[in-house]
C-alpha cells in the first residue's frame, strides 16, 4: 500500500452511522484533525454501518455482507479511521473472525483489519500527534468507553491530547471505565437496566464536579447525554474530537443554542 | 430449583425496586473489585499465571476422558468409590442411595453450587433427611428458604440486619435481649448453632474446586474451615463434582490456586484450602469411614466440541460477576437459575437450553469487563454473542426484532438507499427536535425515552454535506 505523490497517508474516513445520522459535526471535526495531522482524507460512499446490530443479535449473515461491502468500500487507502472505538473494533478485532473459513475473504478482512484505527489513537500512535492547536475554557471529565478501552487499549491517548487544549482542566470521575449501559440494542432491550447503569454514570460525572462530559464514542455519549438532560444537568456533553478540533461553536449534544 | 430464567424482565424489574437489595449490591460494586485490584498489583506475573492456568484446562478439556478415568482408578486404589451421574437425577439418586445405606438422618454441607444444580436440598427433605448448610451465607439463605445469588458469596443480597432479623426468629432457644448488632455476634452465633450439627452428622456432602487425576484427590477451598469439619467429622464424605474440575496434577491445581483466590476475594490464599484422598486409613488419626465421588455430567461434555468448550475452563472464582454492571444493576436472583453474571449468561443456556434461558446473554452491554478480569481467559462475551446466533437461527428472539433487523439490514446492505433514508430521518427528527435540540418520547424508541432524552440529529447528514463540499470544491477550481 503506497501513499501519494506528496508522501501524505491516504486516509479513508470510516463516519460511522451515528456521526452521520445525529452528529456530522464529529466528522468534521475528524476530517480538521486528519489533515492538520498531514493526510488526505477521503470519504467513501459506499460505507453504510459496520454491522455491530446485526453482528450482535446473532445475525451473521447480514452482519458478513455489510463486512465485505465495508472492506470493499476501503480498498486501496493507507488507513481507515473511525471516530469510535466500537466501530473501529468492529472493523478491526470482528471482521476477520466473519469469515473463518474463508480463506480469500479471511485474508482480505485481516489485511483490512490491521489499516484501521480509531482517531485519537491514530493521532498520537501512528500519526505522533503529541499536542493540538485549540482552546477551551471548560473543566472536563473523560469516560473510557468500553470497546475502545478493552479492544483497542485506548486510555492514555485521549487524555495526552486532551492535557495540550489551551484552557481545558480534566478532572478523573470515578470508575471511567465503567460501562455507561448504552450496549447498542441492549439500551433498548433492556431499558430498566440500562437506566441503573447509566444512571451510577450520572452521578459519577456530577460528583466530579466537571462541566463538560467528553468520550470518543457517539453511541455512549448520546446515552449519558440523553441521561444528563432528562435528570436537568447542566454538564454539557461533546465527542472529544470536537474539543481536539476547536469545533465547540455547535451546540453540545441535546443541547439548544440559545 | 424453579427456572425463571425465562422471567429476567421481571425479576430484574422487581429487583431494580428492591431497596434492601439495591443497597447489598453496593457492596459488590466497590468491595471485591478493590481487594482483586491491589492482591493482583502486588504479583507482577499475574497475567503470565493466567495464561498457564488456561493452558492446563485446555490440555486437560483436550483429553477429558482420559484424566478422568486415571483419577477414577486413584480414587479406587485409595480405598473410594466413583459413582457416574449423566444427569441431576442420576447423581440425586446415587447420593439419596449413599445416605440410606449409611443410615442417615442428618447430613451436612459444605458450599456447593452442584448440590444446588441438581436440587439436593429439596431430594434429601423429600427422603426425611435433614441437610445443614454450613457456610455462613449458605446457612443464612437456607434459613430462609432462599438460593444463592452470587457463586462464591451466597447471601451477597442481603444486609447484616436481614441476618439478624433471621437468626432471632429461628435460633429462639437463645436469649432474647443477646446483641447482635456486629457481624462478627452473628458469625459466632452462627459457629456456635453449626457446631453441634457436625456432630450429630451421619454424612458430610462437599463440592469440589478441583479433582486431581494424579492422586485422585479432591480439593476445596473455603475460608471458615466448615469445609474441613463437613468431610472429616461424619462416618461417609461424599463428593459431587462435574466433570470438568478435573485437573491432571497437583503442580497444576498449584498453579491454578494462584489465580483462584486472588480473582476472587482478593486473597493469595483462600484461608483453608483442602485436599482428600479416600476415607481414613488406619494410621491418620481421623477421616471418614467411607468415600465417594459422584462425578455429574449434566450437559457439560455436550458442550465438548463445540464453541463453547472454552467455559469448561471455568474455576468458579466470581470475577465475573463482580465486575459486571448488569450483575451490579439486577443482582443474581434475576438471572432465575444456579449460575449468575457473565459465566452464567453463557453456563445457563448450555444447562437447561437456550430456549429458557435466552434473556441471559441477551442481557450484556458487550462492555468486556469480564473478559479483561477472567483469570481463566474465558472470551465471555464473544460466547454470548454465539449463544445469541443460536436464537437468531432457531428463530428464538421476538418477531419484532427480527422484523426490525431486516428491515434495517436491508437498508445497511444498500448504500444508496441507506443515505437516502439516513437524511430524511435526520430531517424529520431533526425537526421534532425543536429548540431544546432533544425529544423527550419517540415513536417505537420507548425503551429509549422512557428513561431519557434522545439528542436530536443536527440537521443534514455527514454525507450530505460532504457532498456539497466536494461540489464545492469543484465549483471553485
Amino acid at each position: 500500500m503506497t501513499s501519494n505523490d506528496t508522501g501524505q497517508p491516504r486516509v479513508g474516513l470510516f463516519v460511522t452511522c451515528l456521526a452521520d445520522l445525529f452528529r456530522p459535526s464529529v466528522g468534521f471535526a475528524a476530517v480538521k484533525l486528519l489533515e492538520r495531522a498531514g493526510c488526505i482524507v477521503e470519504v467513501p460512499r459506499a460505507q453504510t454501518c459496520c454491522g455491530q446490530p446485526a453482528y450482535n443479535s446473532g445475525d451473521r449473515n447480514d452482519a458478513r455482507d455489510i463486512a465485505r461491502q465495508t472492506i470493499q468500500a476501503f480498498d486501496g487507502f493507507d488507513y481507515i479511521v473511525a471516530p469510535s472505538g466500537s466501530c473501529a473494533g468492529m472493523l478491526k478485532k470482528h471482521y476477520p473472525g466473519l469469515f473463518a473459513g474463508n480463506a480469500l475473504w479471511e485474508s482480505r478482512a485481516k489485511e483490512f483489519a490491521g489499516r484501521v484505527h480509531e482517531l485519537v489513537s491514530f493521532l498520537t500512535d501512528v500519526m505522533g500527534v503529541i499536542a493540538v492547536d485549540a482552546g477551551l475554557e471548560a473543566t472536563a471529565t473523560y469516560h473510557d468507553s468500553c470497546s475502545g478501552l478493552r479492544e483497542l487499549g485506548i486510555r492514555d491517548q485521549p487524555r495526552a491530547l486532551l492535557s495540550t487544549v489551551e484552557g481545558l482542566v480534566l478532572k478523573e470521575m470515578k470508575d471511567p471505565d465503567v460501562c455507561c449501559g448504552f450496549g447498542g440494542t441492549f439500551c433498548v432491550k433492556y431499558p430498566d437496566i440500562s437506566n441503573e447503569i447509566v444512571s451510577q454514570k450520572t452521578a459519577n460525572i456530577e460528583a466530579s464536579g466537571a462541566d463538560l462530559l467528553l468520550a470518543g464514542d457517539l453511541g455512549c455519549l448520546m446515552n449519558m447525554a440523553g441521561k444528563l438532560k432528562r435528570e436537568g444537568s447542566k454538564v454539557k456533553v461533546r465527542h472529544v474530537a470536537e474539543v481536539l478540533a476547536g469545533m465547540t461553536d455547535e451546540p453540545a449534544i441535546a443541547e439548544g443554542s440559545d | 430449583m424453579q427456572i425463571t430464567s425465562p422471567n429476567f424482565k421481571e425479576n430484574a424489574r422487581e429487583a431494580l425496586s428492591d431497596a434492601a437489595l439495591q443497597k447489598a449490591l453496593g457492596n459488590v460494586r466497590t468491595g471485591f473489585i478493590d481487594k482483586r485490584r491491589k492482591a493482583i498489583d502486588a504479583l507482577p506475573e499475574f497475567d503470565d499465571l493466567r495464561d498457564s492456568a488456561r493452558d492446563i484446562k485446555n490440555h486437560t478439556l483436550a483429553h477429558l476422558d482420559l484424566y478422568l478415568e486415571a483419577y477414577e482408578k486413584k480414587v479406587l486404589e485409595a480405598g473410594g468409590h466413583v459413582h457416574w451421574a449423566e444427569t441431576a437425577a442420576d447423581a440425586r439418586a446415587i447420593i439419596l442411595d449413599i445416605c440410606r445405606q449409611y443410615g442417615a438422618r442428618t447430613v451436612t454441607k459444605g458450599k456447593s453450587m452442584i448440590t444446588e444444580e441438581i436440587d439436593l436440598n429439596e431430594c434429601l427433605e423429600e427422603a426425611g433427611i435433614k441437610p445443614v448448610e454450613t457456610d455462613l451465607g449458605e446457612y443464612i439463605i437456607q434459613l430462609r428458604g432462599e438460593h444463592p445469588s452470587h457463586i462464591i458469596a451466597p447471601a451477597v443480597h442481603l444486609n447484616k440486619e436481614q441476618v439478624e432479623a433471621d437468626f432471632r426468629r429461628v435460633h429462639t432457644h437463645l436469649p432474647v435481649n443477646r446483641d447482635l448488632s456486629e457481624p462478627s455476634a452473628l458469625l459466632g452465633e452462627a459457629r456456635r448453632v453449626l457446631r453441634a450439627a457436625y456432630f450429630d452428622a451421619d454424612v458430610g456432602i462437599t463440592g469440589a474446586n478441583f479433582l486431581v487425576a494424579e492422586t485422585g484427590t479432591s480439593v476445596i477451598v473455603t475460608n471458615e474451615g466448615n469445609g474441613d469439619l463437613t468431610q472429616i467429622l461424619p462416618k461417609v464424605h461424599i463428593v459431587v463434582a462435574s466433570i470438568e474440575k478435573i485437573t491432571p496434577t497437583l503442580e497444576d491445581v498449584s498453579q491454578i490456586l494462584r489465580v483462584l483466590a486472588r480473582s476472587a476475594t482478593g486473597q493469595d490464599m483462600s484461608v483453608y484450602t483442602t485436599f482428600s484422598t479416600g476415607p481414613r486409613r488406619a494410621e491418620d488419626p481421623d477421616g471418614p469411614e467411607a468415600y465417594h465421588v459422584v462425578l455429574l455430567d449434566n450437559g457439560r461434555s455436550s458442550m465438548l466440541g463445540t464453541e463453547f468448550q472454552d467455559m469448561l475452563r471455568c474455576i468458579r472464582c466470581g470475577a465475573c460477576m463482580n465486575h459486571c454492571p448488569v450483575y451490579h444493576a439486577v443482582g443474581g436472583h434475576a438471572y432465575g437459575w444456579v449460575y449468575p453474571g457473565p459465566m452464567g449468561a453463557v453456563l445457563t443456556p448450555a444447562l437447561i437450553g437456550v430456549d429458557k434461558a435466552g434473556h441471559l446473554p441477551n442481557a450484556s452491554t458487550f462492555c468486556g469487563r469480564c473478559e479483561s478480569v477472567c483469570p481463566m481467559r474465558i472470551p465471555l462475551p464473544k460466547m454470548m454473542r454465539h449463544w445469541r446466533e443460536r436464537e437468531f437461527q432457531r428463530g428464538l428472539n421476538p418477531a419484532t426484532t427480527r422484523y426490525g433487523l431486516r428491515m434495517w439490514a436491508l437498508l445497511a446492505k444498500r448504500p444508496r438507499l441507506y443515505r437516502m433514508a439516513a437524511a430524511s430521518g435526520a430531517a424529520v427528527l431533526s425537526m421534532l427536535g425543536g429548540r431544546k435540540r432533544r425529544l423527550s418520547s419517540v415513536p417505537l424508541a420507548g425503551g429509549w425515552t422512557r428513561w431519557r432524552d434522545l439528542p436530536a440529529p443536527q440537521g443534514r447528514t455527514f454525507m450530505q454535506q460532504w457532498a456539497d463540499r466536494g461540489r464545492n470544491k469543484a465549483a471553485h477550481r
